[in-house]
């Protein structure tokens, strides 16, 4: 909506077409209202107030200020969980980023079945997250998981270690499944990146003698920046609020070891049926995601401009 | 079905819930003399709900002008909702429930809903005041509903709970009202697989000390001596409580050294290669799946994987109760299955027939037929010697339950936040090396 907003504005109608453009407008902001704006009030509301089973049949939601707050961040399992979930989104973010940038760097070049593997490379992107959580549970198993098995035939260790059920191994585990899943959507968006920069760039820059790693340095990164800003930003983001590949392989265990705000705010509300404290948790998390919207806004405005 | 035809159309189709119950499954046994107009009339109604169904407007019969001064007559159907979606389950409740439509005069609507879908459901009806006539809940959610109004009392229909077993009265009953009838439940025990132990030479285990020795004996090779679920769910939980209530401990409070002991049974198990170290990963299908293929001689488990096991040719298992810390003194474990109730949907016509449906379906002959075809106990202990009579494959689970309690009979509807800490301080002991005492002491702060 921005590019439209900025299109200067002709001078040629009245009130009569200011209402049409309104009415055009209408749909899209009842929508958002709808879906978008009504969730959001009510999950703020919900976590100033004690909204439990109760709540559905009587329609009673006491306001109770900041105690769930209180009880949410007082918590010993608060602390834990706001740690993963910083651990958790910065390494997938440094793996999904710097593996989708060289494959995406790689993929510049043509050469016979480039267009095949490049198709390969959204596999991840196309199964279902809980196809790839319960396939992975399989690989990660700890006495007969495909990689443990694997680790052994290659005889360099006879160790099993135990991927999802070990509190030190856990969250790293989670970390590699989410790269794994993250890859395709970073390797594309650098990829078409990568297209937009024209190719006598490299060819002046190769006669000024910079090629290989300077030409990437030089002429890549400085013109790659804006797209790269974007997918970090939007890589952020989505990776707080993963939910899905946590619940499928681990559950946030063991011990708690993988517990994150997303997976502590699922487990209050529909576990334990403490809405106001589960909303308590969503607020925190959108709050957090809310910052990166904003730093991701700006960015987008100033790539338009630059 | 004497009355006359034209009221119970009316009347049947206004209180149809709206799209899902058209796809005919409780067209079946109609016996409305013109099915053809009834479906008719009900599709004009269905699309005509589909507009006003934002404002709850035609979403059921709850808040329908009371029909009770003009009498019971006037109730023709009754919504039902559980959880039993999944075969042989699915046929076996249908037919008993509707057997007890037949018996009152009304016509049954049942709908079922996958297990975890349950309670969002009914919460959902709670809020729209769409609750079904006869609601079974799973019973240690029954508390929590009843907590929050939703359930009429048993007592108010004058049902009692006399004869049945004492914790899955406590576990249908609150606040000292009666919320719901359960006629069966069920119970974890050890399952071992019988041609294992006798190669191995190994005695079915009857203490902590003998399943210890049992376990690591019967370890050979990829195959583990035991196999129990000690995941980080409730179910973790649920598998724990035989251990720790046998050697009593309590969940009012867990950082007791009883409870500790018992978890330490557990950090042993896994600590001397006895059990893997994936079983705080591990529900209880994936134990049921360990022990279906060889690769774990015993585990804790429940009768509902009979089925799964009795389709492994050439595989021999028998049950016994969960071994106790020492020999003489009694195996408490936690009683499942789910428990029947009435809503509060505010006719006290539908209301009583409603009642009348749960009764029925806890007689002594449903209690037998329901007990038989699911693999479950009756829950009236007076039927409990027929009952192994007739199934002598339920006799270990039988013995289980005599003894069992109910998971909410202490604390209530307070029971999750338990539950949550213990299985947490169960994955912190066995995963992390914290002593389980510890362990324990820090989750019962949190």
């Amino acid at each position: 909506m921005l590019p439209l907003a900025r299109r200067p504005r002709r001078r040629t109608g009245g009130r009569v077409q200011h209402l049409g453009r309104a009415l055009f407008v209408a749909p899209a902001a009842l929508y958002m209202l709808a879906f978008y704006g009504y969730p959001l009030v009510k999950n703020l509301v919900m976590g100033f107030q004690e909204y439990t089973t109760r709540t559905f049949f009587t329609g009673e939601a006491p306001w109770v200020g900041l105690a769930n707050y209180e009880q949410v961040m007082g918590s010993p399992i608060f602390g834990r969980s706001l740690v993963n979930t910083l651990l958790f989104t910065a390494g997938s973010i440094l793996g999904q980023f710097t593996i989708g940038l060289a494959l995406a760097v790689f993929f510049r070049r043509t050469f016979p079945g480039a267009g095949v593997l490049r198709s390969l490379l959204l596999m991840p992107w196309l199964i279902p997250l809980i196809v790839s959580g319960a396939v992975w549970k399989w690989i990660l198993d700890q006495d007969n998981g495909a990689l443990n098995r694997m680790l052994r035939a290659t005889q360099l260790t006879d160790a099993r270690p135990g991927w999802l059920t070990s509190t030190t191994l856990a969250l790293a585990a989670v970390v590699m499944v989410n790269i794994w899943i993250g890859i395709p959507f970073n390797a594309t968006i650098l990829f078409g990146g990568l297209q937009d920069i024209p190719d006598e760039l490299y060819e002046a820059a190769a006669l000024d003698g910079a090629t290989g790693w300077r030409a990437f340095r030089y002429v890549t990164w400085p013109l790659l920046r804006p797209v790269v800003n974007v997918v970090l930003v939007l890589g952020v983001v989505y990776t707080l609020k993963v939910l899905d590949i946590i619940l499928g392989l681990t559950k946030g265990g063991p011990a708690n070891a993988t517990q994150t705000l997303a997976t502590q705010a699922y487990q209050l509300s529909f576990v334990e049926f403490d809405f106001g404290q589960g909303a308590a948790t969503g607020n925190l998390l959108i709050l957090v995601s809310l910052l990166f919207a904003v730093l991701y806004l700006r960015l987008s405005r100033q790539r338009e401009q630059g | 079905m004497t009355a006359p035809a034209a009221a119970p159309h009316r009347r049947s189709a206004r209180l149809a819930p709206p799209p899902p119950s058209s796809d005919g499954t409780h067209e079946r046994n109609t016996q409305m003399p013109t099915p053809r107009k009834r479906v008719r009339v009900r599709q004009v109604l269905a699309g005509a709900c589909a507009v006003p169904l934002v404002l709850s407007a035609c979403g059921g019969g709850s808040d329908a002008p009371s029909g009770g001064s003009s009498g019971a007559a006037a109730v023709t159907s009754l919504r039902v909702l559980d959880y039993y979606a999944n075969e042989p389950d699915n046929t076996v409740v249908q037919q008993t429930v509707e057997a007890c439509g037949t018996q009152i005069g009304v016509k049954i609507e049942r709908e079922a809903v996958p297990g975890d879908k349950l309670i969002a459901k009914v919460l959902q009806q709670s809020s729209s005041k769409t609750l079904p006539d006869v609601l079974m809940l799973d019973n240690p959610d029954l508390q929590q509903i009843a907590a929050s109004g939703a359930l009429a009392p048993l007592d108010d229909f004058g049902l009692k709970a006399d004869g049945y077993q004492q914790g899955v009265v406590d576990a249908s009953t609150y606040e000292g009202k009666l919320y719901g009838l359960q006629p069966v439940t069920n119970t974890i025990a050890l399952i071992y697989n019988k041609d294992i132990l006798a190669e191995a030479g190994v005695s079915v285990p009857t203490t902590w000390d003998e399943l210890e020795a049992a376990s690591k004996k019967l370890t050979k090779g990829d195959r583990y001596g035991v196999a129990f679920s000690a995941i980080n769910t409730f179910e973790g939980t649920w598998q724990f409580l035989p251990f720790m209530w046998s050697n009593g401990g309590e969940e009012k409070d867990i950082a007791t050294q009883q409870t500790a002991d018992a978890l330490q049974l557990w950090v042993d198990l896994v600590k001397d290669g006895s059990a893997s170290k994936s079983v705080v990963t591990w529900s209880q299908a994936d134990v049921n799946d360990q022990f279906k293929a060889g690769k774990a001689a015993m585990m804790v488990n429940g009768p509902w994987q009979f089925p799964v096991l009795d389709s492994v040719a050439g595989l021999n298992y028998d049950v016994v109760p969960v071994p106790v810390p020492k020999a003489g003194m009694t195996s408490v474990a936690p009683l499942g299955g789910e428990t029947w109730t009435v809503p509060q949907t505010g006719d006290k016509a539908r209301q009583a027939a409603a009642a009348k449906v749960v009764a029925c379906l806890n007689s002594d002959a449903n209690q037998l037929a329901l007990a038989k075809a699911r693999q479950t106990v009756p829950t009236r202990t007076s039927l409990l010697g027929e009952f192994v009579a007739q199934n002598p494959k339920m006799k270990g689970f039988t013995d289980a339950v005599q003894t069992a309690r109910s998971r909410t009979g202490q604390l209530g509807p307070d029971w999750p936040k338990a539950a949550t800490k213990i299985y947490t301080a169960m994955q912190s002991a066995m995963t992390s090396g914290e002593a389980p005492l510890s362990a324990l002491q820090q989750a019962q702060a949190g």
